[in-house]
């Protein structure tokens, strides 16, 4: 079971000869399809702009030729090999893996029982509607989908540790298959370094993650973005934000 | 209310917006009573800084009287008068812990911006400056929401006029902190580049801090008198002289101890160092112009201290980093912990031993600031700092 994985590292978790492909099948071929229409019309525009968009297109094409993402690669986001490596999370190649880490100035317990009673989550975690405990292993979980329906799912806790780690997964029948693990270990200066791992199988397949890209809903930086509003919440007492101030004539 | 709007390059407009309201706990809003123009304001004026957007209320400067708290609020009341510091600070994170306030890790809503500029972590959040530093609505205006009022504001005696007090809010702590900054010892000379207000501060604190002699450098007359008459410092107009050379004849060959840029990313270069800086910045392949910087690490002495409270956004090109190197420099910079400077500065005016009002020449309406912004700018009619007052 390795766990100790969540954050970065892949190593040892391809085959030979695929050795840094992170893009998926499906999604390669998306790639190439979309690629090329964005490099012909760039160059039909004959203008810096263009010239820029051609670019953007060739290297579409180049990832779905390869199976080679830059992006996902900085992004450490693997929709080819996603699930494999933690028995825990999804067996299936069709899923997204995100991982991503902070660091807060608060102890391990105050973290992890905030985190521990899930109905607390959707106070950072930007899509999720909501969380309702049903016992003490099982909870009900209702999250915004990008076309702007939402999704359901029973999620129940597979393991946990106290002030140090809880794993969940969703149970049979659920809209989104997904996984989730969060890690509390003491920062070396003080705080603790918060690292979540979240695995699902994105509701409209591949096709559903390449739209969620291109209309800022990227679940990378979605997951990033939960994180950042956690440890405000945690160090700060509340959300940032400076929505409804007043402004001039936009 | 009525609030300064930025508009884009060279154009504020004064417009009438909705008056700001409690969001968060911890919010305050200020009724603003006194509220200044920065050097740094003429930056984004310039249209230099990124991220700015047409209807961004402006200012950082400002000072008021509570007219309402947040539930969590509980060291300010209905009526408290307040200075605001520049920086917006948490209180809680692991650098607010460590009197870093400029550099909360929480303040700025927008860190992933900064984030993507910056590298791994972003500085705190500021009023009125621009989305990559959280998009704040500014106090140029008649109101302002104040996040974290029980870590900011402080509260001043009303014995002391706003004009006194208004500039803890930033360029007396910043002028300050960059003195501070150089580690001063007995016998030092401290050169400093830039006699607007910053550097004003800056010549006062380094004789506060034990500074044998003070250098002005600028190109301005009425600064350079300010300098000299006001902060007792030696001037030199850098239009009139070779400022390297005038340096090392001052101190035995030596150079200064110590050297303050207070000028930032907007430096007039002269000769071909000025028309290289603008080649390079109109070619997108430098986006500062760092003339006063670059002068500044030549002319420092072997084992100084090059201070820097002038503002950077982004990248310099030609930095004598050789030189930097071979006399062992120390590089000290970034935005002002204002909070960290509040109290003791406030001591020394209730003292006397300094008067902030002294840097001002221009006291106007805020209806009139998009006149205030451009006499600024042009530098007409001898200004140095504006005050307006809503």
């Amino acid at each position: 079971m390795a766990t100790s994985d969540s954050v970065g590292s892949r190593a040892g978790l391809s085959g030979p000869g695929t050795e840094a492909m992170n893009v998926g099948g499906t999604e390669r071929l998306l790639s190439v399809i979309s690629g090329s229409l964005v490099a012909f019309y760039g160059l039909s525009r004959n203008n810096l702009g263009g010239f820029a968009l051609a670019l953007l297109g060739g290297g579409l094409v180049l990832r779905g030729v390869t199976g080679k993402s830059i992006v996902y690669k900085a992004l450490d986001i693997d929709t080819a090999h996603s699930g494999r490596g933690d028995g825990r999370n999804l067996p299936d190649e069709r899923n997204v893996r995100i991982a991503k880490a902070v660091t807060i100035n608060r102890s391990p317990e105050d973290l992890y029982r905030f985190w521990r009673d899930f109905e607390n989550l959707p106070r950072f975690m930007g899509h999720l509607q909501s969380v309702q405990i049903v016992d003490e292993r099982r909870s009900r979980w209702a999250v915004k989908s990008p076309g702007g329906g939402t999704a359901e799912w029973l999620a129940e806790i597979v393991e946990e540790k106290e002030n140090e780690r809880i794993a969940w997964r969703s149970l049979e029948g659920s809209d989104v298959a997904n996984a989730g693990l969060v890690r509390f270990s003491p920062a070396p200066d003080g705080g603790t370094q918060v690292q979540v791992t979240i695995t699902y199988e994105p509701p409209a397949g591949k096709l559903g993650v390449a739209l969620a890209w291109f209309t800022g809903e990227e679940p990378s930086q979605q997951l990033y973005d939960d994180l950042r509003r956690f440890k405000q919440l945690m160090e700060a007492g509340e959300i940032v934000s400076t929505d409804g101030q007043p402004t001039g004539q936009r | 209310m009525k609030a300064v709007c930025w508009h884009g390059a060279g154009d504020v407009r004064v417009e009438t917006v909705p008056d700001p309201a409690i969001l968060y706990p911890r919010d305050a809003i200020v009724k603003v009573t006194s509220t200044a123009i920065c050097g740094s304001d003429l930056h984004l004026y310039d249209g230099v800084i990124p991220t700015m957007q047409k209807g961004d209320i402006l200012g950082h400067e400002f000072m008021g009287e509570v007219v309402e708290v947040g539930a969590a609020i509980k060291n300010l009341r209905k009526g408290d008068r307040v200075v605001v510091p520049f920086t917006i600070a948490c209180g809680h994170c692991h650098f607010c812990e460590r009197t870093l306030w400029s550099l909360c890790d929480n303040s700025n809503p927008n860190a992933w911006m900064a984030e993507k500029v910056y590298g791994s972590t972003s500085g705190s959040g500021l009023f009125g400056y621009s989305h990559l530093f959280g998009g704040y609505a500014g106090g140029q205006a008649e109101y302002v929401r104040v996040p974290f009022a029980d870590t900011g504001p402080m509260k001043v005696p009303e014995n002391l006029t706003d004009e006194q007090v208004l500039f803890l809010t930033d360029i007396f702590p910043t002028g300050y902190m960059a003195a501070e900054n150089c580690n001063i010892q007995p016998g030092d000379t401290v050169a400093v580049w830039g006699c607007g207000p910053v550097g004003q501060f800056a010549i006062k604190s380094a004789y506060m801090l034990g500074a044998d002699r003070v250098i002005g450098i600028d190109r301005h007359p009425k600064r350079l008198k300010m300098a000299k008459e006001q902060g007792g410092a030696e001037v030199l107009n850098f239009d009139a002289v070779e400022v390297g050379e005038a340096l090392k004849e001052m101190t035995g060959g030596w150079g200064p101890s110590h050297c303050i840029d207070a000028v930032g990313l907007e430096a007039h270069g002269s000769g071909l160092e000025g028309i290289y800086d603008n080649v390079m910045n109109v070619l997108k392949l430098e986006t500062d112009k760092p003339a006063a910087l670059r002068q500044a690490i030549v002319a420092c002495r072997k084992g100084g201290t090059v201070s820097i409270p002038g503002v950077y956004g982004g990248l310099l090109d030609k930095m004598p980093m050789g030189a930097a190197f071979a006399k062992g420099l120390t590089f000290k910079m970034g935005q002002t912990h204002v909070h960290r400077y509040l109290q003791p500065l406030l001591e020394r005016i209730e003292q006397g031993k300094l008067d902030p009002s002294f840097v001002i020449t221009h006291r106007l309406k805020l209806e009139e600031a998009p006149e205030g912004y451009r006499t600024f700018r042009d530098q007409k009619d001898d200004c140095i700092k504006v005050v307006l007052k809503p």
